[in-house]
């Protein structure tokens, strides 16, 4: 494949595309976690509104929320701005849209995973915790979320191979990830094949990785395993 | 801010508009991808292989890129080549809708496949040894046992891909199509008003795949009634024998 010296700007696109995939990522996680805890609350309001947010972030397509959140984002900025006295314009970048959209949409899905695994976890670990002492926070940071992580990783991993794809609908509003560059060299010389081609196996290596990765994950996570490599 | 509930009123036709083409490229390309999806998942369950590796490579690739990239390399990608645009297709591949139902019948067959198949593995051994034990010749297994059970099965399964193919079919607007994110993308440039007008779109959007799954209820209800049917054993004869409760 004749790359003819736009190379370099595909690999650029996906360096951005990485690092909107992994701050979606990390910001999605937070999403989801949140989430499935207002599922599970206590508080009828709550989970009323963890139900609302699963299912319409589920519904409606990921362009969509892209769209929404660039050209509509601002608007919505500046409107909550001005109650804090604060009326000049305020531009949303197209990254922090990608990020605020992905994030948004990666939580939803999330939110399913991890309140599938919070249920799975047996009752008697919350009691034998607190038979033990510890307080509420303590036991979820360190006896339920380290478990919740074991039962949710595979689920996660689908979601991100998701998030990862997802990343290329961005470039509809502007930013200069893989998807972009390639469109940008493919207007330039002509071969429009060529370049999409190249970026669809950069983007095979990028999920290849994550799946990597994610298997990796499973099996350090995983006790039994941990104790037949020692 | 000012919210204004009129443009959405106003505009409602040509979103409904947009909405039809949505609707009908989702139902063409379902009923293509299908159709591509089954020889692709029978290959997939072959034990040869070598018939096992082309849909093994057709999955991989469109599960593993983007739709996006999918839709570009056929609508803009086909120009590139000067024996497509002299061949009969150029006809075809020119016209931005047909590329559109093109890549997402190649993308939703490769998913499909993979659920059909799971569906096939699924089927209980029992089943398959008693249409062999009776005498039926493979293709006969296929097209009355192996087939009707997996798509039982796979039912479930296959409306979640059709909701994600209706979401998927939001990217025709990347190619110039009016669907309904498309109608709304051109409302919105003239009107200026991004958060009624996506909103509206928003909730087109939920109700039909509150439609899809509602209908897909129904379908499994009827398809696997089966699952549902309790045997009805008499009170009386349950208080004789406990055994006999479900």
């Amino acid at each position: 494949m004749d790359l003819q010296g736009f190379g370099h700007l595909l690999l650029s696109g996906a360096w951005v595309t990485l690092k909107l995939a992994l701050t979606s990522l990390a910001f999605g996680l937070l999403f989801g976690l949140v989430g499935a805890a207002a599922k599970l609350s206590g508080f009828r309001l709550l989970r009323l509104l963890g139900t609302l947010y699963t299912t319409l972030i589920r519904g409606i397509p990921e362009l969509l929320l892209v769209l929404s959140i660039y050209f509509g984002g601002s608007m919505l900025l500046m409107w909550l701005a001005s109650f804090f006295g604060y009326t000049d314009y305020i531009e949303i970048s197209a990254f922090a849209a990608g990020v605020a959209a992905l994030s948004i949409a990666f939580g939803a899905y999330a939110t399913e995973v991890f309140r599938a695994a919070l249920m799975e976890l047996p009752k008697g670990q919350w009691e034998s915790a607190e038979a033990l002492g510890m307080s509420r926070t303590q036991t979820f940071f360190r006896i339920i979320l380290p478990q919740v992580w074991r039962l949710a990783l595979p689920g996660l991993g689908n979601l991100f191979q998701v998030l990862l794809k997802d990343t290329a609908l961005v470039s509809v509003v502007g930013l200069d990830e893989l998807m972009r560059q390639a469109y940008v060299a493919s207007g330039s010389t002509k071969e429009p094949f060529t370049f999409y081609m190249a970026a669809a196996f950069i983007y095979l290596g990028l999920t290849a990785i994550a799946t990597a990765a994610t298997m990796l994950m499973e099996r350090a996570s995983n006790p039994v395993s941990r104790g037949a490599r020692a | 801010m000012n919210w204004d509930w009129s443009v959405i009123l106003k505009y409602l036709p040509r979103l409904l508009e947009g909405t039809w083409l949505t609707l009908e490229l989702v139902a063409i390309s379902g009923i293509i991808g299908i159709a591509i999806a089954l020889p692709l998942a029978l290959m997939r369950v072959s034990s040869s292989p070598w018939i096992r590796a082309f849909p093994f490579a057709y999955i991989f690739f469109f599960r593993g890129t983007p739709l996006l990239v999918q839709i570009f390399l056929i609508y803009y990608g086909a120009s590139q080549f000067e024996a497509v645009k002299q061949s009969m297709f150029w006809d075809i591949l020119k016209q931005p809708y047909w590329c559109a139902i093109i890549a997402f019948s190649l993308n939703t067959a490769a998913y499909s496949a993979e659920l059909i198949r799971g569906a096939i593995q699924a089927i209980p051994r029992g089943e398959i040894e008693a249409a062999e034990a009776l005498g039926m010749s493979k293709p006969l297994q296929v097209r009355r046992i192996v087939l009707p059970r997996a798509f039982g099965i796979v039912l479930p399964a296959y409306g979640n891909e059709l909701i994600l193919m209706l979401k998927g079919s939001s990217l025709a607007s990347t190619i110039t199509l009016l669907d309904l994110t498309g109608m709304a993308r051109t409302i919105i440039a003239r009107t200026y008003t991004p958060l009624e007008i996506f909103l509206a779109a928003g909730v087109i959007y939920l109700l039909i795949s509150g439609v899809f799954i509602g209908a897909f209820r129904l379908l499994e209800k009827r398809l696997n009634r089966y699952q549902h049917y309790r045997h009805q054993v008499p009170v009386e004869l349950t208080q004789i024998d406990p055994r006999l409760q479900d």
